[in-house]
């Protein structure tokens, strides 16, 4: 195994040792176990920022042909750095892991946000204490969602899935709010119905080809028109239940809702992105047949989507409920981009997908330090917050302008390019769907707007006045490295799309 | 006429009946609970040993008629008699408490558990259908006794008598089956069975008229009702929908060990039976749609009442009628898949071999906790009896955690996560899409009890007020200590008891076993496709 190999395993196995150490330690340790799952998570975001090095078609390094010229033979992914070790050969199960450009923005993402969560829990941990097993609980869902990026086997990808499940059910189920139970049951049957199709999906593709490897099977080679469909369907609904497409996200208000903040942080900022990366890597890159069939109705449910979060949202009275809802309108947003199948609509679609990371993840730190302090979640109850915590408010604006879409700030370029992506498709539907997006993106910032006025104007209320102004330093640490990408990646997106160009050309080129 | 017997293939099955007349004469001779299960433990552990050592050394048949053999110790025989062997091993340990209580006389107890190994020993090598029944039911019907052993327990004479009635008649069918075969066929052996039944559906298709006489064998309806028969008869022993009612009745009234002795070792016998009859001697044409709808039914009904149930055993009873269902489910793929070759069949059997495997150890290992999480003479008491019973007993919880997960089939269950790939795999290369979606989407309706099952483990307990444990009780601290009872708090239901070495020995092993099987699938899948 060379350089790059071991740092790939490194990457999965540091946090998963970090789990099992924290796990051993007695209990009476707490804070000593938080800090050194934090030290774990440090190390793991180390190595999985040096994945870059060595790559070859990155925006550092590549030295850009002619634009237009065709990406010519290459295969359709080409990790910078690879694993192949046999694991179950009787079940056509490898150990094989890669990463490349579209993978890369994601890995990164994941194991900054958990580090992020992880030292958040230095300064609280949300009842009923327990920080030790908190933080070893993320970093095994850490381990699942980088193993779900990394994985280059389909089998291997589908295990990664699965392990994200429970640990993440016992966050919500444990540290939860008041009606963890509920949302917790509710989040793991939901999630287990997409992944159980993921399973019959993933062995349809597999029995047809008689291989795994998704290198090999990118493209839909060698499988026919109708094991393509079938393959599609399958995948596409296991995914669409995690992303979430409407009409499958009514799991997610109750989870993001309901659990602590860390958690919802990781749900919205990381979970929900297995799914999009799923679809790209997985649902279309092996049966692309079935995506070209599909996505129609593809787009047409990504826009709806859109719509009904939106206007749900604007219906909301309940900060962190508005917050996740409107992860069902912006996922709609990067479905949308997903479902042109066109280079500009995959890359929105990624740059939407870390957007929404870093926004989503930054305003679920706000919502949960907001609702710390306040002790409720009642929009109607938090008028005023500028007067009291200016500092808070500014953040929450901060955040409110970057999730609407601003330009210049992060979540611009998903939302524009995904409308710019369906109406170049053109024909009477993706016109159609293009416009309703982009009527979406306006009701996007009339809630948002709202929640503004609502929360951060208007006449103080009396739970909010006691509220003392001054920020905890570990919330500070947790949140500006957030601001900064969310400045960054709205001034500078080849940041993001610069690693992305080569394989979604590739991609593009293999399923064409 | 003078048969040569191959003594050597019968090793396992001298041995193992070997261990119940020895036990008989431990108890009769030195009257030491000790020495009994001592005895019995060596001898068990010797069978599993022997059954090993001659499968190793290689293929042998005897008892044979020609080319037709009764007794075939294969590598599948061995698989089977090791495993018998180790169950019966592992719910002797598990007996540790029961047999200290003094409920159960240990001598017949430890008996009539090596009879029923024996049964279970022989039932692996068995090769024709008498052997075959014979063997089933050597393995049957020591278990009518111990399930109503214990002294003065009305419910253990219920669950006997429901036990003993239901099987009796489960029997007969089979048997009534066994014979209109022979009527048909002429054939009792499971591969004259197969040559018949090979060499009908090969049978030319009569052009001119021409062609051999009489009707087509497979177009018989005495032939359809001696398989549907046989097959339906088996399916009672592995609590098979629409035969399954007997179980969760009977668990429940049984002894513990002996529930799980019921869920393993006995659901093994069944599923080994039922292989043997559908993968070497009946056609998949007539026992394929049948064994899939029985699969569908099984698993659906199995999950849909565990969901209800509010007594611990009756919930694993349940949750063991719906995973017979995925065992069952490749070979209903059989007859859909358009192979339908030897290669086809032997993956299917695999695959439900191995599910098995991986079954049986979760299931022991659940089992076990369950023993061990309960006074020592309690049957398995209420779910809500389980309330807070991982923050006394961490370690003990964590097993059952993963046990019910890995029953579940997700990680870090990853035994029973490879299980439930194995199946799905098997039926979408057989061409049977629509059973991998039943199979699929009823692991989801598995979780939502399982779950609640888990969940109750580590939920806090009422009585100890939230805040008490908020500063301490880890999910798995290093002192499995005794939590602090506040003086004057009511007692909590299930008093925290230090279970048996051997209970917590056994479950340690399973856990152990569970574990590495689920990081190495490829042992059990090795062993499988022998």
């Amino acid at each position: 195994m060379n350089l790059g190999g071991t740092a790939l395993v490194a990457t999965l196995a540091v946090p998963a040792v970090g789990a099992v150490v924290l796990a051993l330690l007695p209990g009476r340790f707490d804070r000593a176990a938080r800090i050194t799952g934090t030290a774990f998570a440090a190390v793991t975001l180390v190595i999985a920022a040096l994945l870059t090095v060595g790559a070859t078609d990155t925006w550092a390094v590549y030295d850009p042909s002619p634009p237009g010229a065709p990406v010519g033979a290459a295969p359709a992914i080409w990790p910078w750095h690879r694993v192949d070790l046999t694991w179950v050969p009787g079940l056509d199960l490898r150990f094989q892991l890669g990463v490349d450009g579209v993978s890369y923005p994601l890995v990164v993402l994941t194991a900054l946000l958990t580090l992020l969560c992880c030292a958040y829990t230095w300064w609280r941990v949300p009842a009923p204490g327990r920080g030790r097993s908190l933080v070893a609980l993320l970093l095994v869902v850490e381990v699942g969602i980088l193993g779900t990026f990394l994985a280059l086997d389909l089998v291997l990808f589908f295990l990664f899935f699965e392990v994200v499940l429970l640990p993440m059910y016992a966050i919500i189920a444990v540290w939860g709010g008041e009606d963890r139970q509920h949302a917790a049951r509710k989040f793991a049957l939901y999630t287990l119905f997409g992944s159980v199709l993921l399973l019959v999906g993933v062995f349809t593709v597999v029995a047809a080809a008689g291989t795994a490897d998704l290198t090999v099977l990118t493209g839909g080679t060698g499988l026919s028109r109708g094991t393509q469909i079938a393959a599609f369907v399958l995948l596409a609904i296991a995914f669409a239940v995690k992303s979430p497409l409407w009409p499958l996200h009514s799991w997610l208000p109750d989870a993001h809702t309901q659990a602590p903040t860390v958690g919802s942080v990781i749900l919205a900022g990381v979970l929900l992105k297995m799914g999009t990366y799923g679809l790209i890597r997985v649902a279309v890159g092996v049966a692309p047949e079935g995506a070209r069939a599909a996505a129609g109705v593809l787009g047409t449910l990504a826009v709806a989507a859109i719509i009904v979060g939106s206007l749900v949202c604007l219906a909301q009275s309940e900060l962190k409920r508005l917050i996740a809802y409107s992860s069902v309108g912006h996922m709609g947003f990067v479905l949308l981009g997903i479902a042109t199948l066109t280079a500009t609509g995959i890359q929105a679609a990624l740059i939407g997908n870390i957007a929404h990371g870093v926004i989503t993840g930054l305003l679920f730190f706000l919502a949960g330090a907001i609702k710390d302090r306040a002790h409720t979640g009642a929009l109607a109850e938090l008028g005023g917050l500028r007067e009291s915590t200016p500092r808070l408010a500014g953040l929450l604006g901060f955040a409110a302008i970057a999730s609407l879409g601003l330009p210049g700030l992060a979540g611009f370029w998903g939302e524009a390019f995904a409308v710019v992506a369906a109406w170049r498709v053109g024909g009477p539907l993706w016109t159609t769907l293009a416009v309703l997006a982009a009527l979406g993106g306006a009701l996007t910032a009339a809630y948002l707007l709202r929640l503004l006025r609502r929360v951060t104007h208007g006449p103080a209320s009396p739970a909010v006045l006691t509220l003392t102004p001054g920020l905890a330093g570990a919330e500070l640490l947790a949140w500006g490295p957030l601001v900064l990408l969310a400045l960054a990646i709205g001034l500078a997106p080849t940041l993001v799309l610069g690693f992305a160009e080569v394989p979604v050309g590739a991609l593009l080129e293999a399923i064409r | 006429m003078i048969q040569s017997v191959d003594n050597v293939a019968l090793l396992p099955a001298y041995l193992a009946a070997g261990t119940a007349v020895l036990v008989l004469l431990a108890d009769l001779l030195i009257a030491r609970r000790g020495a009994t299960v001592a005895v019995f433990a060596a001898g068990a552990a010797a069978t599993a040993l022997g059954a090993v050592l001659v499968g190793a050394a290689g293929a042998r048949r005897t008892f044979c008629a020609g080319t037709d053999c009764s007794y075939l110790a294969g590598g599948r025989a061995a698989l089977v008699g090791c495993l018998f062997a180790l169950l019966t091993l592992g719910v002797l340990a598990l007996s540790a408490p029961l047999l200290r209580s003094g409920q159960v006389p240990p001598g017949e107890y430890c008996f009539l558990l090596a009879c029923s190994m024996t049964g279970g020993v022989v039932l692996g090598a068995a090769g024709d259908l008498i052997t075959l029944i014979v063997a089933l039911e050597t393995l049957t019907l020591p278990l009518y006794v111990l399930v109503g052993l214990r002294h003065r327990s009305v419910a253990g004479a219920e669950a006997a008598l429901t036990f003993f009635v239901v099987s009796v008649v489960a029997t007969a069918i089979t048997l009534l089956g066994a014979a209109l075969l022979y009527a048909v066929t002429g054939a009792v052996h499971l591969s004259r069975l197969d040559a018949v039944f090979t060499a009908e559906a090969n049978r030319p298709v009569a052009v001119g008229g021409g062609f051999p006489e009489g009707p087509p064998l497979l177009g018989l309806p005495l032939t359809v009702v001696a398989v549907a028969l046989i097959v339906l008869g088996l399916a009672f022993k592995v609590a098979a929908v629409p035969f399954h009612a007997w179980a969760p009745a009977t668990y429940d009234g049984a002894p513990v060990p002996v529930a799980a002795y019921l869920s393993t070792a006995s659901k093994l016998g069944g599923v080994v039976a039922l292989l043997a009859v559908t993968a070497a001697a009946l056609p998949a044409r007539l026992t394929g749609p049948l064994l899939a709808v029985v699969a569908v039914s099984t698993m659906t009904v199995g999950n849909l009442v565990a969901l209800r149930q509010r007594r611990m055993v009756r919930l694993l009873a349940w949750s063991s009628v719906a995973q017979a269902g995925y065992i069952v489910a490749p070979l209903g793929a059989l007859a859909l898949s358009s192979g339908r070759g030897a290669e086809a069949i032997d993956t299917a059997v695999a695959a439900a071999v191995a599910y098995t495997v991986f079954f049986v150890v979760l299931e022991l290992a659940a089992f076990g906790a369950v023993v061990a999480l309960r006074p020592a003479v309690a049957d398995g008491g209420e779910i809500a009896d389980y309330r807070g019973a991982a923050r006394r007993r961490p370690w003990v919880g964590a097993a059952f955690v993963l046990a019910l997960v890995g029953l579940a089939g997700l990680p870090p269950g990853l035994a029973g996560l490879f299980a439930k790939v194995t199946v799905v795999r098997s039926l979408l290369a057989g061409d049977a899409g629509w059973l991998a979606v039943v199979v699929a989407l009823n692991a989801v309706i598995g979780l939502a009890y399982y779950l609640r099952a888990a969940a109750i483990l580590y939920a806090p307990e009422p009585a100890a007020a939230r805040a008490g444990d908020a500063a301490a009780a880890p999910v798995v601290p290093a002192e499995p200590g005794a939590p602090a009872v506040p003086p004057g708090a009511p007692v909590p239901a299930a008093e925290p008891v230090r279970p048996a070495w051997a209970v917590v020995a056994a479950l340690a092993l399973a856990t152990v076993i569970a574990i590495v099987v689920g990081f190495a699938p490829q042992l059990v899948l090795d062993v499988a496709g022998l």
